[in-house]
């Protein structure tokens, strides 16, 4: 066990965030700090323009193969990118549905075809992705669902197309996003897991229609997406009919690493700004408080450990008890913060900043912190999973009421 | 940075283990744990003549195997999955690490050698209050470490040329950790009218001196005795003295700090096992026709189990890490002077150059972190292991209670978990 970066890395620490400080300033200055979950409705348009910049000097997608136009960094400069991209306040990455799942996704069941037309997109920062999974009566139970493709002939008499029907519901930014991957039955009658496939969707179409879902905070940061004989490209399947619950599962596994240590070091600033009013309004004198600061500044840094654990072990797919307990920790830990936020400002934590509803980041954070819970498989499921996979209990029944 | 076991670490795993598995099994420490002294000397005397154990982190030059924190942590996690009863905490944790944190260099190639080849054990004694609030006007709630929990005093001993040639030592220690037995008790205590940090020193003080007086106080955790210790006007020459002399409190801390991430260890190993038997009970016992394991308002509460005690092996073996470092980079006469509080995760430390000296620095927060976090998971686990055992859980026959009862006295020994929340806060408020 080791836990000190090797000279090469601390270099690598050195140069990115040398490249942050000359480039996060001047007209992006007012993005630092600014989007992630909760505040993704602002800048959206010049945070695309910033990840272009960074596009430019190669800092988009720095874990990728270099065949695909990555830097192939080792985790441990991956780590460190993410470290000192969330310390210098970088802002959240619109694109980071496209580089933390679509592309790696691509990488691994893609045909050659598909990543020579999907990865440039995503890895330039010009084409932005969402996530059609779930749907009203698929949730927890996402193999339940019932949008439905056909593959068919085009108006054009010659051209094969998939013909979609159905609803996605909370997609995460589909407004502003250019392509989706969609879960969608292709077997007619089939049930469950069996018959579903994994079809790449361009959005702007005229059988697309996307409607914001506002949220606890008032504003919109999901939707709900109609497909009324939408249409994609034969092509645009990743595997075969029939592979999309395979692919779809895979996927999910790509959420958890690395970017997991930017997640943090944004944690970090929250908790700091969380410590900087404690400490100027007199709360960090009251006992209970700075047992729960403390116990915030713990999980947090047990993130980071566990986080160091998961990234050390084995890379071969294989989850290990501290990649499976990661969601459920970070979940329950931000939703405490939110609160914790709250009771350090007292009273002023009820008074809106501007307008009507214009809500401080905390109070921002406090009220999304209550999602975090539910998005990417609820804690619930989480506990199921836990369960059942790493200690071995009997699975859960089948309902068939 | 590799944050996982070398190979060599693994065996030393599963040989800690094996040898557990056969030797510290629930018959063995029912039987231990009724012993006046608390543990099998035959066993001791194995752990020390086949295993070598208690020489595990002192350097080859004092005859130690020179390994580090983290292989100590990896034998501490497996001796807390087995209750095992021994001297070895007391010995290794607390007086080794006294030994190295604060013992001269004559002390050091005196006592050193000597545990290592097992033929001394030996505890430390700071603690100079009861808390029993018997309207005794001397008790005083008790947890953690504070300057003035160290009340024995020192009356220096001068020569002609008012030079100190010894001390005089007189006071009550209590809560010992197996203090009845060890050879060797290091202690803490002050001069008289002093107060604060100021005044405290650390002392050698072989057990059999004259005017000490030992007595074991039956506690409810019967794996791990604890001791009064009373000192009747003991009289030891200055070379007893322990390093940076009246000044020695930074260095009580450092050796707590370190004795911490030990304790952690075993009390992560506790809950693991704590896990694994509740584990095991679920997936046999049925109610309703199934196994009760199949009830989810169960399997969610193992899973929180486990989440909670990975997490706290994360931390343990963090704490490891941090340790070692501290003590490769100890300097006595340096911990005496303010040490600077470093946090990686904090704006404004976007670089280390000497990355490893600002890890040594961590130590005091990560090995408060690894106390409170592993007191608090190995309590919710034995109690958990309690209630899903329904009405065996509660008998003195199954082993559910023996881990609840550790997990107590754990995680009162060195502070529980709101004292080390406040350790941390004082560094990060
Ligand atoms: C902010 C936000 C963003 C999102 N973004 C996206 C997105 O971009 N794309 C996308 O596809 N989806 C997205 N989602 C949807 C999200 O993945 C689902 O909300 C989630 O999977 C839960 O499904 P549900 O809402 O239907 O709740 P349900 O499944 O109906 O769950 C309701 C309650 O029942 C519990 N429950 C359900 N099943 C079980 C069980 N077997 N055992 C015990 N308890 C159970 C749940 O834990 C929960 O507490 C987003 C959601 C949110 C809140």
């Amino acid at each position: 066990m080791k836990l000190s970066f090797s000279s090469e890395d601390e270099q690598f620490r050195q140069e990115i965030a040398t490249w942050l400080q000359d480039n996060l300033c001047g007209k992006y200055e007012p993005l630092r700090f600014r989007g992630g979950p909760g505040d993704e409705h602002m800048f959206p348009e010049e945070r695309k323009r910033w990840e272009q910049h960074m596009a430019q000097a190669g800092w988009l997608c720095v874990g990728w193969p270099k065949e695909h136009g990555g830097r192939a960094l080792s985790i441990n400069q991956q780590v460190i990118f993410y470290e000192e991209y969330a310390r210098a306040g970088g802002p959240g990455l619109a694109g980071h549905i496209g580089a933390g799942l679509t592309g790696p996704t691509l990488i691994a069941f893609g045909t050659e075809e598909q990543k020579q037309r999907f990865l440039p997109g995503i890895i330039n920062g010009t084409e932005y992705w969402c996530q059609g999974y779930s749907e009203p009566s698929a949730g927890s139970d996402l193999a339940n669902v019932s949008t439905k493709a056909v593959l068919g002939t085009a108006a054009d008499g010659h051209t094969q197309q998939w013909r979609i029907n159905g609803q996605k519901v909370w997609t995460s930014l589909a407004h502003e996003s250019d392509w989706c991957f969609v879960i969608a039955r292709t077997e007619p009658g089939s049930q469950g897991h069996k018959g579903l496939s994994f079809l790449l969707v361009p959005m702007d179409q005229p059988g697309i229609e996307v409607r914001p879902i506002e949220q606890i905070t008032g504003t919109s940061e999901f939707n709900e997406v109609f497909f009324d004989d939408a249409v994609t490209d034969a092509n645009n399947i990743v595997g075969q009919p029939g592979d999309g619950w395979k692919i779809a599962m895979a996927l999910l596994g790509f959420e958890r690493g690395v970017s997991t240590l930017g997640q943090q070091m944004a944690f970090q600033n929250e908790l700091d700004e969380i410590i900087r009013i404690a400490k100027n309004n007199g709360a960090a004198e009251e006992p209970t408080i700075r047992q729960r600061i403390a116990d915030a500044w713990m999980g947090l840094r047990i993130m980071r450990y566990n986080s160091l654990r998961m990234l050390s072990g084995p890379q071969d797919g294989t989850l290990q008890k501290e990649a499976m307990i990661y969601k459920l920790f970070w979940t329950d830990w931000h939703s405490n913060l939110g609160k914790l936020a709250m009771d350090v400002l007292g009273p002023e934590s009820e008074i809106i900043e501007e307008g009507q509803y214009g809500l401080s980041r905390l109070q921002s954070m406090y009220l999304f912190s209550r999602s975090d819970t539910i998005y990417g498989g609820t804690n619930e499921i989480q506990r199921n999973i836990i369960a059942e996979r790493a200690l071995g209990m009997p699975k859960e029944p089948k309902g068939a009421v | 940075m590799e944050f996982v076991f070398t190979p060599e670490q693994q065996m030393i795993q599963d040989t800690a283990r094996q040898f557990l598995d056969a030797c510290s099994n629930s018959g063995h420490v029912r039987d231990a744990m009724t012993k006046t002294t608390g543990y099998d000397a035959e066993l001791w005397q194995k752990i020390c003549h086949e295993m070598y154990w208690q020489a595990i982190h002192i350097p080859e030059q004092y005859g130690g195997l020179g390994l580090g924190c983290v292989e100590m942590a990896i034998l501490f996690e497996q001796m807390g999955r087995r209750l095992l009863c021994s001297p070895y905490f007391s010995t290794v944790a607390l007086a080794t690490n006294a030994l190295l944190v604060a013992g001269t260099e004559a002390q050091k190639q005196h006592y050193l050698p000597r545990i290592a080849d097992g033929s001394l054990t030996a505890t430390l004694a700071y603690i100079g209050h009861a808390s029993h609030g018997d309207n005794n006007s001397k008790d005083r709630y008790h947890n953690g470490w504070h300057t003035d929990s160290v009340t024995v005093t020192a009356l220096p001993q001068f020569n002609q040329h008012t030079v100190i040639t010894g001390y005089t030592l007189s006071g009550t220690l209590h809560y010992v950790p197996h203090g009845h037995t060890a050879d060797l008790l290091v202690i803490a205590a002050r001069l008289p009218d002093s107060s604060g940090e100021e005044g405290v020193s650390l002392f050698l003080l072989p057990s059999h001196l004259q005017g000490v007086e030992v007595q074991w106080t039956p506690s409810m955790d019967q794996t791990r005795p604890l001791a009064q210790i009373t000192l009747n006007n003991v009289i030891i020459p200055a070379d007893n003295v322990m390093l940076q002399s009246e000044y020695a409190w930074p260095l009580l801390e450092k050796t707590l700090q370190l004795a911490c991430v030990a304790l952690a260890a075993e009390q992560m190993g506790g809950a693991q096992q704590a896990l694994d038997l509740t584990l095991e009970y679920t997936k046999e016992r049925k109610q309703f026709g199934r196994a009760i394991a199949s009830f989810q308002a169960i399997k969610h509460r193992m899973a929180d189990m486990m989440l909670q005690v990975e997490s706290a092996r994360s931390a343990v073996y963090y704490a490891a890490c941090i340790a070692d470092e501290a003590l490769q980079h100890h300097n006595p006469a340096a911990a005496t002077d303010n040490v600077s509080q470093n946090d990686p995760l904090s704006p404004g430390n976007a670089c280390h150059s000497s990355l490893d000296h600002s890890l040594a620095d961590e130590l005091p927060l990560a090995s408060s972190l690894a106390k409170a976090y592993c007191s608090d998971a190995y309590f919710h686990c034995a109690a958990e292991s309690i209630q899903l055992h329904g009405g065996v859980g509660f008998t003195w026959e199954y082993d559910p209670h023996l881990y609840f009862k550790r997990a107590k006295s754990s995680e009162t020994l060195l502070g529980n978990a709101s004292f080390h929340r406040e350790k941390i806060a004082q560094i990060i408020l």
